[in-house]
């Protein structure tokens, strides 16, 4: 895109982009907001434009219109990632009139004259030499120098029309202020009402907000400050390691200096600047940082210091006074603590529409999300007042607090927040007169000390009752209103049952009933609990991990669970990224309402619930019965029922307290209980009471010893599935239907695979802080994963392998140097290993332990190099990983690329047919007739046939899997695609949320897919070409179902049904078409006959090979 | 020339043959080739009230699934401006084939509770049906419920339905009552313009492989005729409704016998599933014949000639019917147990 922006602006053509500003990948991906995107973009030649709130950034999208018409200068108006684009806040909306008011029709139509058109043809995107090109790219400086007084004329033209002023700067604060802060994006907001409370004490401090930042205007920069400012301190929200100052700093500096060269109107002194970082990825700025900016001006100065964080280890951090706050009186301020699951921020939207709709009041609501997506929790920040709400910072000090999930109070310390006289509100499963007893001391202690007003309902019940199931959000909605009295309640109430009406009324008649329902009955079910004098709860808020974790874990990583991450300093963190693996086994986030419990008489030990299980919750040993001797009394075990595990035992054990009840493991158990066939040999049961003596069974389990891999046979699912997991309690969806391919890559090949990991939500339940679900094993080893960027993911992996290829050619060329130093036998050894097994592995990684041992005494340079790279010398398996987006489309070229290699490498795709991460967008893989953002009326065209593509090489193994359809089939592609030497892909099929399933039955319900042939089944070995074999395999028969029975399982097509069903009816007609074509083409390929055998069917790949020592 | 008309729920039918609902009624095509193979009506498949209940819940639950959970993917689906929860493809389903047929438009309504019935009924006549079919599939498997409860669902269905349209209503029940013709006479006086007998209930069968219960949607046979035969020959005469006999209707002679026994009008879905919708043609052939052959001058003297208040023997259709069946198969001792049992059954 910025090269595209640089040729835009060069062309002159008037363009306008709205960027919610966000931060850009550097030691990490974040996704929250900042500048450096927007600034990266600063030499593209673009207008850049800044809006401070939701207000600005409609009126500022009008204008940026509006200005690039009239200047040519293409603009990128941009407003800060979520603080600003997430906001939900009571604004004036702009009317069409007004916008084709400002919108000069002239100036659209000589936009329009200028376009390419064969009727009056020119050429343009010319490529000049030497001679001209300078000259040219000159011309284009008048429209620069014109542009900041036509934006100044659209903003006069603008504010005569709708009545609000925009400057190119605007300066507010005290007219003779000597300190002056320059800045831009929301948290001007903040800063803007900190500076009028700091003037209203008299300080005498000013605030300049750019809101043209390019062109910069030097004249109206200078005219826009107060003549009496004595020094400025620049904020600017990005960071450019490296430079002198940040952008904006410079900038300011450079036009002060302008100023003087060019004699402009300017303060009567040059004021000091000093230069200051905030607010990277949506950290928090608050006026207590705002004020610890303006104090920094007093005494002696920090320069180019940063504010929001602790910098323990330049100490260039401001420190402030977190107490300090400017909230008026006047506002009430509510959090609410809810699961993404639960409806509450659904809820809280909808209460600040209902107070914003129907009274005078302001309304403002902020959310702030988990990093989990399943057990996510949702904090809702909402104010209410009578005046324009500004404060772009979340709610410190908060008079209303509602939990709405009990499990938080265990976790999370809500009632800090909590002003005194504050109401709390909890849903409770416990009444008025019981709940007490069961707080948690910190939590009495904290309703006591503050005088609180405490409220319980039991929602979960009302929920119930009402056939709301788990979504309470109408319930609690009901409560605030009745406790806060923002509105008389019955009035209320009466808002709430129309914003029903109105939210559910498209949905259908009975969705509305239930809600009025819960609405109805809920009143009933709200108590004022009576506070006793004293905390008497034995209950402790429990440390967040383990005493048992790593210090790294429980003094970083655990802070960062309970919330307190922002309290964490810049010392506590690697330098450059690098964090632990295996770390999600400390959170024991006790999501799950109900969890798999095992019935060791009716089990068969076929290993499909471990083998489906997202999340590895579900793990089997199998065991010396020696080894039960100290067992915990209802720890479970049967004797193993595979001939080859003769005299052994057999446990499949139940992560109690990570798992997330999803369910898909008694979905898929085959096995019935003879006596009562509702009952299977794994069922879901009541979590809290098997909490405890399951967590120490689980214990108990995880002290058992791994079998030796040698001795599993891997071709059977039954034996595989005793593997180890190096995949585990991933934040993933409950009953995520990509995670369990990730765990197979775990077990089969972890000990010795690296990932390259596409963004998406792959790359954030594998590795969002504050933990990974990438394990390791008892020896240390385990995946090594990294994630660079969503493009570039196939050449990334690419690099892995290129880079071990060398460090394993490298090594393998020491060892036939240091052959005598290192024994002969031993260096023809390491140089002959196949490796194309478990035990041959094995041996390998023993002459390898040999050969360290024998390199630690050495002292040559060469002996050295060799002990660094020796454990190269044991096969590394590259997977490169990602999700549709990356694969069909964004990192497409990539994948080509790599593919066309020829390199040792395994791509996986895993398949949602959908961008899950990001909301549900349409992809390439998206199949014909579902629904999916940019696709709202069914997608049109058919899915595109990535497997085919890859086919087309010849010289690639390509597998398409779907796990619920065919679990053994799935099983064979991977270790098939591992073991061919050369690029091998498997296109995975993997529900997802974003389907609108019952996740629950997820993995069942992919048979449908297959057995009416819209998903295939099939493996391409090009190694059968060598035996003159057919290289495809079509293990899908042909289709027993219509298409027409998958698609009613998920709403991504079926809602076409409801919305337009004439489409529906064509587009369903298509897909079957689609996949009777697709079946025969296949089944035409798979039945082709093969010429005679290819003795070398493609060029070598040059993966290591076994070879001979020169002796 | 044989006059084949009937009257049935107030509409002149030009014979007796009505095409019942099915799936042969959701494509328009379909219908256009059953009135071409001169099915004198048509019944459209049944909108199923409460699915469609169930389905708006589902879409509500699936649609905000996951949503507001993630920073970045708020929601999962495109906002839809409107969603057809309710039974709009239906009524325009209704709207086109009276736009593409010249017969008699039936529409069927099917559900248990009372729910939506009146809004539902009210809209398929506002949609141009000429008539509706109350299908009232209620299963009771609740052992405190009392037949006079489940009785009164269907009196109190078909009440409502009445009070809200004016097009003629007829009910399609099942035989599973204690008393079939109090049911009978309970609906007539309740308002119902005809009676169907009698629906089929869903009996679910056994995966002996998976040990799973798995739907099975039978045809039905010619057996199965026996049973409306029997309450149709009994109620004729007692009820003003108009009776319509479905289940197991497949061929000329099913249809004759239907008559006779006093049916106005009788519907074929299996068979037409099997053979096709031209099978109609070759059914009205032969009744004509039959009726010609044996030398009838028109349905209407045929209907209701064998019933039990015209036959010459009404026993027949009773007890003294059934004694006589068995008589020479076995020996019956009136006192085995069995016999009350298959008494009531």
């Amino acid at each position: 895109m910025i090269p595209n922006m640089n040729k835009i602006a060069g062309e002159l053509s008037p363009t306008a982009f709205h960027v919610s500003a966000r931060t850009l990948a550097t030691h990490a991906l974040s996704i929250f907001g900042d500048h450096s995107d927007v600034m990266f973009c600063r030499t593209t030649g673009f207008a850049m434009l800044s809006s401070n709130s939701v207000q600005e950034s409609m009126d500022l999208a009008l204008i940026a219109h509006a200005a690039s018409l009239e200047s040519r200068i293409p603009f990128l108006h941009f407003f800060d990632g979520f603080r600003t684009s997430h906001e939900v806040n009571k604004i004036e909306v702009l009317s069409e009139d007004d916008l084709r008011a400002l919108i000069n029709l002239d100036r659209v139509l000589e936009h329009r004259q200028r376009a390419l058109s064969p009727d009056h043809p020119v050429i343009r995107g010319t490529a000049q030499n030497p001679d001209v090109f300078f000259q040219s790219r000159e011309a284009v400086n008048p429209f620069y120098a014109a542009c900041p007084a036509k934006v100044q004329a659209v903003m006069d033209q603008f504010a005569k029309l709708v009545g609000r002023s925009y400057h190119l700067f605007d300066y507010v604060g005290a007219p003779d202020a000597t300190h002056v802060v320059v800045m831009m994006g929301s948290g001007a907001e903040a800063a803007h009402e900190t500076v009028e409370h700091l003037v209203a004490a008299g300080r005498k401090v000013g605030l300049l907000k750019v809101r043209l930042y390019r062109p910069f205007s030097v004249s109206h920069f200078l005219a826009a400050l107060p003549p009496s400012v004595q020094s400025i301190t620049v904020l600017d929200r990005t960071k450019e390691a490296g430079a002198a100052g940040d952008p904006l700093y410079l900038d300011v500096v450079n036009a002060l200096q302008e100023g003087i060269k060019q004699n402009l109107k300017r303060p009567a002194v040059t004021p000091v600047v000093l230069g200051g970082r905030y607010g990277l990825s949506s950290k928090e700025f608050t006026p207590a940082m705002v004020k610890a900016v303006y104090d920094n001006l007093q005494g002696t100065p920090k320069d180019h210091f940063v504010v929001g964080i602790e910098d323990d280890v330049e100490h260039s951090s401001l420190s402030y006074d977190p107490e300090f706050s400017i909230e008026p009186d006047n506002v009430v301020r509510a959090l609410f603590y809810g699961l993404g699951a639960d409806g509450t921020v659904g809820a809280n939207k909808n209460s600040i529409k209902i107070i914003g709709e129907n009274t005078e009041n302001y309304a403002q609501g902020y959310f702030v999300y988990d990093s989990k997506k399943s057990g996510a929790m949702t904090v809702s920040h909402l104010r209410f007042g009578p005046n324009p709400i500004h404060s772009s910072y979340l709610i410190s000090k908060a008079n209303f607090v509602a939990c709405h999930q009990w499990i938080f109070l265990e976790r999370y310390d809500m009632l800090s927040s909590l002003v005194e006289g504050g109401v709390f509100l909890l849903n409770s499963p416990f009444g008025p007169q019981e709940v007490w007893e069961h707080l948690p001391r910190q939590v009495q202690e904290q309703i006591i000390r503050k005088k609180a007003r405490f409220y319980v309902i039991d929602a979960y019940q009302v929920a119930r009752d009402t056939g709301m199931g788990s979504r309470m959000n109408t319930i609690m909605q009901v409560c605030f209103f009745a406790i806060s009295k923002v509105l008389p309640r019955e009035e209320a109430i009466e808002a709430i049952r129309q914003s029903i009406r109105y939210t559910y009324g498209r949905k259908g008649e009975e969705v509305v009933q239930k809600n009025l329902r819960a609405v109805d009955e809920t009143l009933a079910h709200l108590h004022e609990v009576k506070v006793p004098a004293k905390a008497t709860s034995p209950v402790e808020m429990p440390e967040p991990f383990s005493k048992q974790a790593p210090k790294f874990e429980r003094e970083v990583l655990g802070r960062i669970y309970a919330g307190h991450g922002d309290e964490l300093p810049v010392s506590a963190f690697p330098v450059d990224g690098t964090f632990p693996t295996g770390t999600t086994k400390w959170e024991k986030r006790n999501l799950a309402l109900e969890i798999p419990v095992w019935d060791t008489k009716t089990c068969i030990q076929c290993g499909k619930c471990a083998m489906v299980c997202p999340h590895a919750v579900i793990r089997i040993k199998v065991y010396d019965p020696k080894l039960l001797a100290n067992a915990p009394a209802t720890f479970k075990a049967a004797d193993a029922r595979d001939k080859e595990w003769h005299g052994m035992k057999y446990t499949i054990q139940v992560a109690p307290e990570d798992c997330t009840g999803c369910g898909i493991c008694v979905d898929v158990c085959p096995a019935k209980n003879k006596s009562e066939t509702r009952l299977k040999a794994i069922n879901m049961e009541a979590q809290p009471p098997l909490r405890a003596p399951e967590a120490e069974n689980w214990e108990f389990f995880l002290k058992l010893p791994e079998i030796d891999r040698r001795n599993i046979k891997l071709t059977t699912i039954r034996q595989q599935q005793v593997q180890e997991p190096l995949f585990e309690f991933s934040g993933a969806c409950s009953g995520c239907g990509e995670t369990p391919y990730l765990k197979l890559v775990s077990q089969l090949f972890g000990d010795r695979t690296i990932i390259a990991n596409a963004t998406g939500c792959s790359s954030i339940y594998g590795g969002n802080l504050p933990t990974t679900p990438w394990a390791k094993n008892a020896e240390g080893r385990g995946p090594a994963w990294s994630n660079s960027l969503f493009e570039d993911n196939a050449e990334f992996g690419l690099g892995f392998r290129v880079s071990i290829d060398k460090q394993a050619q490298f090594a393998r060329e020491l060892v036939r140097r240091l052959a005598h130093e290192i024994g002969t036998e031993l260096a023809d050894d390491l140089l002959r290993a196949a490796q194309k097994d478990e035990a041959e592995i094995y041996e390998q990684r023993q002459r390898v332990a040999l050969l360290k041992e024998k390199l630690q005494s050495g002292k040559s340079p060469e002996a050295k190099q060799l002990l660094a790279v020796a454990d190269m010398l044991v096969k590394k398996s590259v997977w490169i990983v990602g999700g549709d987006g990356w694969a069909y489309d964004i990192g497409y070229g990539g994948l080509d690329h790599v593919l066309a290699s020829g390199l040792n490498v395994n791509l996986l795709v895993l398949d949602t047919e959908v961008y899950s991460n990001t909301g549900g967008q349409a992809s390439k893989s998206t199949p014909r007739a579902a629904v999916a953002k940019f696709a709202a009326g069914g997608k049109a065209a058919r899915k595109k046939d990535l497997g085919l593509i890859a086919m087309s090489y010849g010289n690639v193994y390509v597998a398409c899997v779907a796990m619920g359809a065919k679990d053994e089939h799935t099983l064979k592609a991977f270790l098939e695609a591992e073991a061919y030497d050369g690029p091998s892909i498997i296109i995975a099929y993997s529900h997802c949320i974003a389907h609108g399933i019952n996740m629950t039955t997820a993995m069942t319900d992919q048979k449908a897919a297959v057995e009416s042939g819209q998903w295939l089944l099939y493996r391409y070995n090009p190694e059968r070409q060598l035996t003159g074999e057919n290289p495809l395999l079509l293990d899908s028969r042909a289709p027993t179902r219509k298409v027409r029975e998958f698609l009613q399982q998920q709403t991504r097509f079926q809602m076409l049904t409801k919305s337009h069903p004439d489409d529906a009816k064509r587009l369903w007609a298509q897909a079957q078409e689609d996949a009777d074509i697709r079946y025969h083409l296949y089944e035409y390929l798979a039945q082709r006959k093969s010429g005679p055998p290819v003795k070398a069917a493609q060029e070598p790949a040059p993966a290591p090979h076994p070879e001979k020592v020169a002796h | 020339m044989i006059d084949l008309s009937t009257e049935y729920l107030g509409l002149t039918l030009r014979t007796p043959l009505v095409a019942s609902a099915s799936p042969l009624s959701h494509e328009l095509d379909s219908i256009r080739r059953l009135e071409d193979a001169g099915a004198s009506a048509v019944v459209l498949y049944s909108l199923f009230e409460e699915q469609l209940r169930q389905e708006s819940v589902l879409l509500e639950h699936n649609l905000a699934a996951g949503t507001e959970s993630f920073a970045e993917s708020l929601t999962y689906f495109p906002r839809q401006e409107e969603f057809h929860t309710g039974p709009e493809g239906y009524l325009e389903h209704i709207r086109k084939t009276k736009a593409a047929v010249d017969i008699p438009v039936i529409a069927s309504l099917n559900g248990a509770s009372l729910g939506g019935w009146a809004d539902y009924a009210h809209r398929i006549e506002q949609a141009g049906a000429n008539a509706l079919e109350c299908n009232i599939y209620f299963l009771p498997t609740n052992p405190a419920m009392s037949c006079a409860q489940v009785e009164d669902i269907y009196v109190d269905i078909l009440r409502e339905v009445k009070l809200a349209v004016k097009i003629p209503v007829a009910v399609k029940l099942s035989p599973y009552f204690s008393n079939m013709a109090f049911m009978a006479q309970r609906l007539d006086e309740t308002g119902a313009n005809g009676l169907v007998l009698f629906n089929r209930f869903y009996q679910p069968d056994i995966d002996l492989e998976t040990l799973e219960l798995r739907p099975n949607v039978l045809l039905s046979t010619p057996q199965d005729l026996r049973l409306p035969l029997t309450w149709i020959g009994i109620l004729y005469g007692r009820v003003k409704a108009d009776l319509a006999a479905t289940s197991g209707i497949h061929q000329a002679e099913d249809v004759i016998k239907m008559l006779l026994v006093g049916a106005k009008v009788t519907m074929m879905c299996s068979i037409l599933l099997r053979e096709g919708h031209d099978h109609i043609r070759l059914v009205e052939r032969l009744v004509e014949q039959w009726l010609a052959d044996h030398e009838y001058e028109s349905v209407r003297q045929l209907q209701g000639s064998m019933s039990q208040i015209r036959s010459a023997d009404p026993a027949a259709f009773e007890r003294a019917q059934y004694m006589r069946a068995v008589k020479g198969i076995q020996y019956l001792r009136l006192d085995d147990p069995s016999w009350r049992y298959l008494r009531e059954d």
